[in-house]
């Protein structure tokens, strides 16, 4: 009976041997394929089972994750909530993530390089690993400011600090509720979704970064920028101010804001003109200066460049190719040119800042688990806009606007606050419908902390009768004034 | 006879103590590691439990010094390894669960580690009282009828039973009355063992002697083809009646594993090869479930059945992928998403959170109680012995080829246990007996021969019967 008893013995191992290739095959061979495989929960699983690092404005978290006892170890709130929803983005299990819960995820999941020293010692302690925390730059009261501001229209609210492009606010309307994407509940995340998709007001857009609006006047910024650059022109420099101006090659006739005229209805100093934001004057100042010297100064103000701030901004466009009469549309800010509202506060703040603008960013640093700071965001130049005696010069228009121009309601009392307002029609004929509503400022003006732009669709509350001065400028002066601390 | 080197008459207690340490060890660390990744607590049971267990394996190894003195030092303390092992695998399955009712706001089922180690300490008892009990193991050979009895209406019972006694989960395997629920499969495989080796002896002349040789094969007769013949139609039975294709496929293996080893007749194997193919092709085309298993092993991860046939298969295969080479560790990755974590698919949990290198770990320590376990009926000196001892072996071998086959998808899935590592009292505590009869064999085996100058010399008879 020895033969066959080893036989059967050579038969189990040849079972076992059998055993152990199959298991080889499964957990190596085949294990990056099942690993990906969409029905295995357990890489979802393992990212939900880490603790999320927080994200934090001024020491508070907007965005943290907590304990929770299902499958999925941990759930992401939002107690900065609605106000911080374009900043934050979501985090979901359904629809992925955006904002900075995407442009961050490596170190709020605790993936990113720097960590992996924290890596490795978690790995050692046996501590459960955790992510890293996201310090914004945001200021709170101003994010507060700009999102209270902005309650009940549609509209978006950038402010940065000109000195460093530190964004200060970033506030859309409407917004949503990101911990309602949040839940551990597939079924109701879809649902919610489902529901942000056909709410009124697109809640889902952030209209800081991704939508580009006409600029209107607001772009009388960039025209005088052009004009001063040449040289040829200074603030006191007189031009025509007709009541109406024909259009070169066309018979159409540009009028004013209100079919009103300016000054004198035949000549003023561009000074003026800018206060009263004179539609003619720069129409006619734009014919004379010509679409390349205006796209120019168009591309270094950084219009038609996208920029991540990490989140990623649309570029604004200034069509460089215009016809003649479309030059004079597009020197007043119609015609093609669009704008960000995270832009037109660029182009505040270069003016701000003698110039020179900075490269906006929302991280100011990134900490790993234990607080200590990994990496901090130092303000780097982006690009000179405009030689600092020609940002002087428009800075002094902009004080005009808002000392008794078109952008009174942004007066701060003590702080000169400078400032330009824009209402632009959606297309040229549709003078009935209402206008959206721009202002931009700085201030102090002359050291400026906070330079904000302010977008308001529609014409906010106002309607057809709304002017960035009546709708937008409001919103401007209450964030400037949490910033400044009036 | 053979194996000259054998350490006949050596006693080696010392290394079945480090053996055992060595495996306790393992246990308590791995006990710490769980609990570790749960809590940050120091683990509160692990001087009562842990203690417990250590006690357990002390008393046993004591037992099996004072009644199986000469016994191979491997047995046991792979036992005990395997049985600790299994312990804290369900300990951490436990929590997992726990921890999942609790998030989902209902009360946690009943722990199941806490039953597991009672069961543990009756498998204990029962291993001694074989021990004890059995002081030579040739007795057994004259209860060869009664185990088949005994053997046969344990296995029969859960079929006449009505389902609300003997079905859960879709297998009619149980005998279920009140709170009390047992599987007597796994006792009816060690006694149809006792039975078939009992049978065998006796009949083995017959079934080698007679027969025609055709294409090299020495068929046998006709007539004889009875034995195999019943135990094929018997594991059918089992198949349709009971839906246990993984005993069905066990008793018909061991059956025709110990016919050859008692004829030495390749026919047998032949003969029962051809009959596993034909019972396969039958059940596959007939019996609605195993066509399903053959379906949901060729294809785990069919959209169509992955929510639902295949969840458990393809959950079992995801845990195995995510545990690689080295695993999660113990506690850290998702064993408990694999329904019947802890019984069925405790090797897909050992795959995910000890890797590859654990699951191949665990299988050596199996080889080495198989192994072990028929060198022991190659050196003990009957015939009954060395069929017993082969069978036990063998089947052991089988029963861990046929289950960890079926998890890592290797074969189609059946419904085995794992010995000493699945949770189950009657699993665990038949395995405990079997390792009593295998060390009693052991001891036969390894125990320096008395003096028997008249006995005849063994060679001679070996050269009268080849």
């Amino acid at each position: 009976m020895t033969r066959p008893i080893r036989h059967i013995a050579a038969a189990a191992l040849l079972m076992f041997a059998a055993l152990l290739i199959n298991a080889n095959i499964v957990q190596v061979g085949d294990a990056s394929s099942l690993r990906a495989n969409p029905h295995n929960v357990r890489v979802l699983y393992s990212e939900y089972s880490h603790e999320r690092g927080p994200i934090v404005v001024g020491g508070i978290d907007i965005a943290r994750s907590v304990k929770t006892h299902d499958a999925l170890k941990y759930l992401r709130t939002y107690p900065g909530g609605p106000a911080y929803a374009p900043v934050t983005g979501y985090y979901s299990l359904v629809v992925g993530a955006s904002g900075i819960e995407q442009a961050e995820d490596p170190i709020l999941s605790g993936s990113d390089d720097r960590l992996f020293f924290h890596r490795l010692s978690d790995e050692i302690t046996g501590r459960t690993p955790q992510g890293g925390s996201v310090v914004l730059t945001l200021n709170p009261k101003a994010q507060q400011a700009a999102y209270q501001g902005l309650k009940g229209v549609k509209g978006a609210v950038v402010a940065m600090d000109p000195s460093t492009g530190a964004i200060l606010a970033l506030a859309t309307s409407p917004s949503y509720d990101p911990s309602v994407l949040s839940l551990h509940n597939s079924r109701a995340i879809n649902r919610n979704y489902q529901q942000l998709l056909k709410a009124p007001g697109n809640p889902l857009i952030d209209r800081a970064l991704t939508e580009t609006y006409p600029p209107g006047s607001l772009f009388k910024i960039v025209t005088s920028s052009a004009a001063f650059g040449t040289g040829r022109f200074s603030p006191s420099s007189t031009i025509p101010t007709p009541t109406q101006l024909r259009l070169p090659q066309t018979n159409v006739f540009l009028h004013n804001f209100g079919g009103e005229r300016c000054g004198n209805g035949s000549t003023d100093t561009i000074a003026d003109a800018f206060r009263i934001s004179c539609n003619t004057a720069f129409a006619g100042l734009g014919l004379k200066i010509g679409i390349h010297t205006l796209a120019a100064q168009a591309k270094a103000f950084g219009i038609g460049s996208s920029v991540a701030i990490p989140l990623h901004a649309a570029s604004s466009q200034f069509e460089a190719h215009a016809n003649r009469p479309n030059t004079a549309l597009s020197a007043i800010g119609q015609y093609d040119d669009a704008l960000t509202p995270l832009q037109a506060a660029q182009i505040g703040a270069a003016i701000a800042n003698h110039g020179v603008e900075m490269k906006p960013y929302l991280v100011a640093q990134v900490r790993s688990t234990n607080a200590s700071v990994l990496s901090t965001t130092h303000p780097q130049q982006l690009r000179r806009a405009v030689t600092a005696s020609v940002a002087d010069q428009v800075k002094s228009m902009m004080e005009l606007v808002v000392r008794a121009g078109t952008g009174t309601a942004a007066q701060i009392p003590g702080i000169t606050v400078a400032g330009k307002t824009g209402t632009a029609q959606h297309g040229l004929s549709s003078q009935h419908l209402a206008p959206d509503a721009w202002f931009v400022s700085f201030a102090p003006a002359d050291n400026p902390k906070v330079a904000v732009a302010v977008l308001v669709e529609d014409g906010g509350s106002l309607g057809s009768d709304a002017t960035g001065g009546a709708v937008a400028a409001p919103i401007a002066k209450s964030v400037m004034c949490a910033v400044l601390g009036c | 006879m053979t194996d000259l080197a054998r350490p006949i008459g050596s006693r080696r207690h010392g290394t079945e103590v480090a053996l055992i340490g060595f495996g306790l060890v393992l246990t308590m660390f791995a006990f710490t590691s769980v609990s570790a990744a749960y809590s940050s607590k120091f683990p509160s049971g692990i001087v009562s439990d842990g203690l417990g267990f250590i006690a357990l394996a002390g008393v046993a190894h004591l037992a099996v010094r004072k009644f199986a003195p000469y016994a191979d030092p491997v047995l046991l303390p792979s036992a005990v390894m395997l049985n600790g092992l299994g312990l804290v695998l369900i300990h951490r399955l436990d929590l997992a669960s726990a921890s999942r009712a609790k998030g989902a706001g209902v009360s946690a089922g009943t722990a199941a580690a806490p039953l597991q180690l009672v069961w543990t300490v009756i498998g204990v008892a029962l291993f001694i009282a074989v021990l004890v009990v059995v002081r030579d193991h040739r007795r057994l050979e004259s209860l060869t009828y009664t185990a088949m009895a005994g053997g046969l209406a344990l296995l029969v019972l859960p079929a006449l039973l009505p389902a609300s006694h003997s079905t859960v989960n879709g297998a009619r395997i149980w005998i279920r009355f009140g709170g009390f629920s047992f599987q007597p499969g796994e006792i009816a495989k060690i006694a149809l063992e006792v039975f078939f080796a009992g049978y065998l002896v006796r009949k083995r002349d017959v079934l080698a002697l007679a027969g025609r040789r055709i294409l090299g094969l020495t068929l046998p007769r006709g007539r004889d083809l009875g034995p195999v013949l019943v135990a094929w139609g018997a594991s059918l039975l089992i198949l349709t009646r009971e839906s246990d294709l993984g005993s069905s496929l066990l008793f018909f293996g061991i059956f025709v594993a110990m016919l050859y080893v008692a004829t030495e007749r390749r026919s047998w194997l032949v003969i029962g090869l051809g009959l596993f193919v034909v019972g396969s092709l039958l059940a596959y085309a007939v019996i609605g479930h195993v066509h399903d298993r053959v379906q949901i092993w060729l294809h785990p991860l069919d959209p169509k059945t992955i929510t639902d046939q295949s969840y458990q298969l393809a959950q079992g295969l995801f845990g195995q992928a995510t545990g690689g080479i080295f695993g999660t560790g113990l506690g850290q990755g998702r064993p408990d998403l694999v329904p019947f974590a802890n019984t069925d698919f405790i090797a897909s949990t050992i795959a995910e959170e000890l890797g590859l290198a654990g699951l191949m770990a665990v299988l050596v320590v199996y080889l080495l109680i198989v192994m072990r376990g028929l060198r022991a009926a190659i050196g003990t000196r009957d015939d009954f012995g060395k069929l017993l001892g082969a069978g036990l072996a063998f089947g052991l071998a089988l029963q861990v080829f046929v289950q960890v086959g079926g998890v890592t998808r290797l074969i189609p899935l059946t419904g085995l246990t794992l010995p000493f590592l699945s949770y189950g009292g009657s699993s665990l505590v038949s395995n405990w007996i079997l390792l009593a009869l295998l060390l009693r064999i052991s001891d036969a085996s390894r125990r320096p021969a008395p003096p028997r100058p008249d006995a005849p010399d063994e060679a001679a008879t070996m050269a009268i019967r080849l």
